[in-house]
């Protein structure tokens, strides 16, 4: 098991299309992904549980992964934090 | 003259009169599932599950197609809270051990989701409950089998007013009929608030009751300015919103003397910026947004739901109203680019469905397979030729023998024209759209039998790449920077320029990211046809930089090692031009 410390870096926070992106991402692996935040822990292959996080900007996240690919996982979903998950680059 | 107050969500005045879309409040019903029949209940619900991931798929396709990327996103988040497993898991779980109807189980977890968002201080994560709800909603449909009433029923110009639009509902507003709407729900990043205001007609949205205090046909006004609905105006209210409309309208009209700057890089090169319209009532807003005419019309809009083909006077009017509002641009008028799924909507039934329908019947190939459809436009376009300057191009052309057909008919259709004395423009220009990889080898023999190239990016990039970027399997592998994709368009460009000096354009995607608008001015584009809420930005890009450093830019990204590294360089590309640039006026 691995995990990681994010925050949230991108203008909106985790809103639909990041989070969308993000469970993208993490379904893409095999194994399981977890985010806790203040101790709250949702599914990390959910939306529905990402946007009940409501994660704005400046928000910490901790990603936990667990499985055979378990460091790929936190490797990805570091990428989407470098890239601000596309956000900065497009607008909306 | 009652006046009812909502969330503003998308600017602007509209007079009009009511058209109210009713919505049943569906009522969950609730029964004990015995436990020999649990495992049929799941089926049961894994079944409406599967039928509203078709719909949302069809939905999903014909959202990037109309509407371009940022909505197709949005229903891309839908799919995924249908797939989520709160929805795929939880939901049957509690089937499984409380024994209910689907229903019941799934209204739970929704509801669930539901006051656990509500809280939220952010608007736009509260907003999000709105499509929770939709897609929840849409499994209920199925569900129960309800098949809800669209917005096809409308006959002139109307607001509308209704419970929620959903994404579905709001497929069916682009038919110009829809001049503004107020809904009882939703909030000021709800979809359809989004799609209002890059459709720019007002909307008020979270009213409450509205739907229960507006018969169809009575006056309304929509004040998505203020978040206002006035609802059978007096004489002096209507007075005011006329005046204050006018206004609004020469506002607009000083933006547009802003938007005729030339599209031209900073030493002096030219591009044409035009705009890609689905129906003729677009072309005005692509040119108050500064388009230098249409480079993509659509025409598959004019085909879409609805029974029957439209006869050749039907699409006469249509391309005659285009090209004259269009005037003293050209018009682009792309001949029918429907897939073989569609053939039943054109009167021909005896379709087989295709297992592969991208690599299938589509665009020119159902054209030339059922040349009566084909003859119809062209009579209507050439018709139309003599009101303006219109252009014809053919899609999905693999190549020469299609483009040759497709031109024969072309030569038949105009004899028959001049056999009956009917005038057209003799010198119309005819060119082909390059989406099939094979089309952007054999360029330099096209060409010597069109005018003109237009590269539709998307499908040459899924062709190309072998990529369905709706594939999310694969859909990181769509890469417009590829070196492959590249290639093609140089190589399609290099040839269209070389043999008989012919204009290459793009009107796929590509031309309205920012990012690459500089790559695509490097590799000597002659003409870029992007949406038409999207020109001013692609006129400021090009605006901002020299054709030189695109041209270096192309160099470099084209000699990239990777993909990657190409993204690399055109990300500080794109950084120093911005830190370079002050904030322009217009965006």
């Amino acid at each position: 098991m691995v995990e990681k410390t994010f925050i949230i870096n991108n203008r909106l926070g985790l809103h639909a299309r990041p989070a969308s992106l993000f469970v993208k991402t993490t379904s893409r692996f095999t194994s399981s992904v977890k985010i806790v935040r203040d101790g709250q822990e949702i599914d990390g292959k959910s939306i529905m549980g990402l946007l009940m996080l409501a994660a704005g900007p400046g928000t910490e996240l901790t990603i936990v992964a667990d499985g055979p690919d378990e460091n790929d996982v936190l490797a990805a979903v570091g990428d989407l934090f470098r890239r601000h998950f596309d956000d900065d680059i497009e607008g909306d | 003259m009652i006046t009812l107050t909502g969330v503003a969500a998308s600017d602007g005045i509209a007079i009009g009169q009511a058209f109210v879309l009713e919505d049943e409040d569906v009522a969950i019903p609730r029964w004990e599932v015995p436990k020999e029949r649990v495992k049929s209940e799941v089926a049961r619900f894994r079944y409406a599950l599967g039928r509203t991931k078709d719909e949302m798929v069809a939905i999903h396709n014909k959202a990037l197609k109309v509407f371009g990327k940022s909505h197709a996103k949005l229903m891309d988040a839908y799919l995924l809270i249908l797939n989520d497993p709160f929805i795929s898991k939880d939901v049957v779980k509690i089937i499984e051990t409380t024994h209910v109807n689907a229903e019941f189980a799934l209204t739970q977890i929704i509801d669930r989701t539901i006051k656990v968002m509500e809280n939220f201080e952010d608007e736009y994560f509260r907003d999000r409950k709105y499509d929770i709800l939709d897609v929840g909603h849409k499994v209920l449909r199925h569900l129960m089998g309800h098949e809800k009433k669209t917005l096809q029923s409308i006959l002139e110009p109307s607001v509308i007013i209704a419970h929620n639009l959903t994404p579905t509902d709001t497929m069916n507003l682009k038919e110009g009929l829809t001049i503004g709407f107020a809904t009882n729900i939703g909030g000021k990043t709800s979809h359809a608030a989004l799609l209002a205001q890059s459709m720019t007609i007002p909307a008020v949205v979270g009213m409450r009751d509205v739907t229960s205090r507006v018969r169809t046909g009575d006056p309304v006004i929509v004040d998505g300015h203020d978040g206002l609905v006035i609802i059978r105006p007096d004489a002096a209210t209507l007075e005011k919103y006329k005046a204050d409309q006018y206004r609004r309208g020469e506002q607009e009209r000083r933006l547009e003397d802003l938007r005729d700057l030339p599209a031209q890089t900073t030493d002096g090169h030219r591009i044409t910026l035009a705009a890609n319209i689905e129906t003729s009532d677009d072309v005005k807003i692509a040119l108050n947004h500064g388009a230098e005419g249409i480079g993509l019309f659509r025409t598959e809009f004019l085909f879409l739901n609805r029974r029957t083909s439209p006869n050749e006077e039907e699409q006469y009017q249509s391309y005659r109203q285009a090209v004259r509002a269009s005037f003293p641009y050209p018009v682009i008028i792309r001949t029918l680019d429907l897939g073989g799924d569609k053939l039943p909507m054109l009167g021909v039934s005896d379709v087989s469905p295709e297992s592969n329908p991208f690599l299938g019947l589509r665009g020119i190939r159902l054209c030339l397979k059922y040349p009566e459809i084909f003859k119809v436009q062209l009579r209507a376009i050439l018709r139309a030729s003599t009101e303006g300057k219109i252009k014809v191009m053919y899609p999905m052309v693999s190549g020469l023998d299609e483009l040759r057909a497709a031109n024969a008919i072309l030569q038949e259709v105009k004899s028959a024209l001049r056999g009956q004395q009917v005038p057209f423009d003799e010198s119309m220009e005819v060119g082909m759209m390059v989406e099939v990889p094979s089309a952007a080898l054999m360029v330099d023999i096209l060409a010597r039998e069109v005018d003109f190239f237009s590269i539709g990016t998307n499908d040459l990039i899924q062709y190309t790449l072998a990529v369905d970027r709706i594939n999310e399997n694969v859909a990181s592998l769509y890469q417009p920077l590829h070196l492959a994709v590249l290639r093609l368009i140089d190589q399609t460009v290099k040839a269209g320029h070389n043999i008989g000096n012919k204009w290459v354009g793009v009107c796929g995607e590509m031309a309205s990211e920012s990012d690459l608008v500089p790559i695509l001015v490097g590799l000597d584009i002659d003409e870029l046809s992007v949406a038409p809420s999207a020109v001013p930005r692609v006129k400021e890009v090009i605006r901002s930089t020299s054709y030189a450093d695109c041209s270096r830019l192309t160099r470099e990204v084209m000699n990239a090692s990777s993909v990657e590294a190409a993204q690399r360089i055109l990300r500080l590309f794109s950084s120093s031009r911005l830190a370079q640039q002050p904030r322009p006026a217009v965006s």
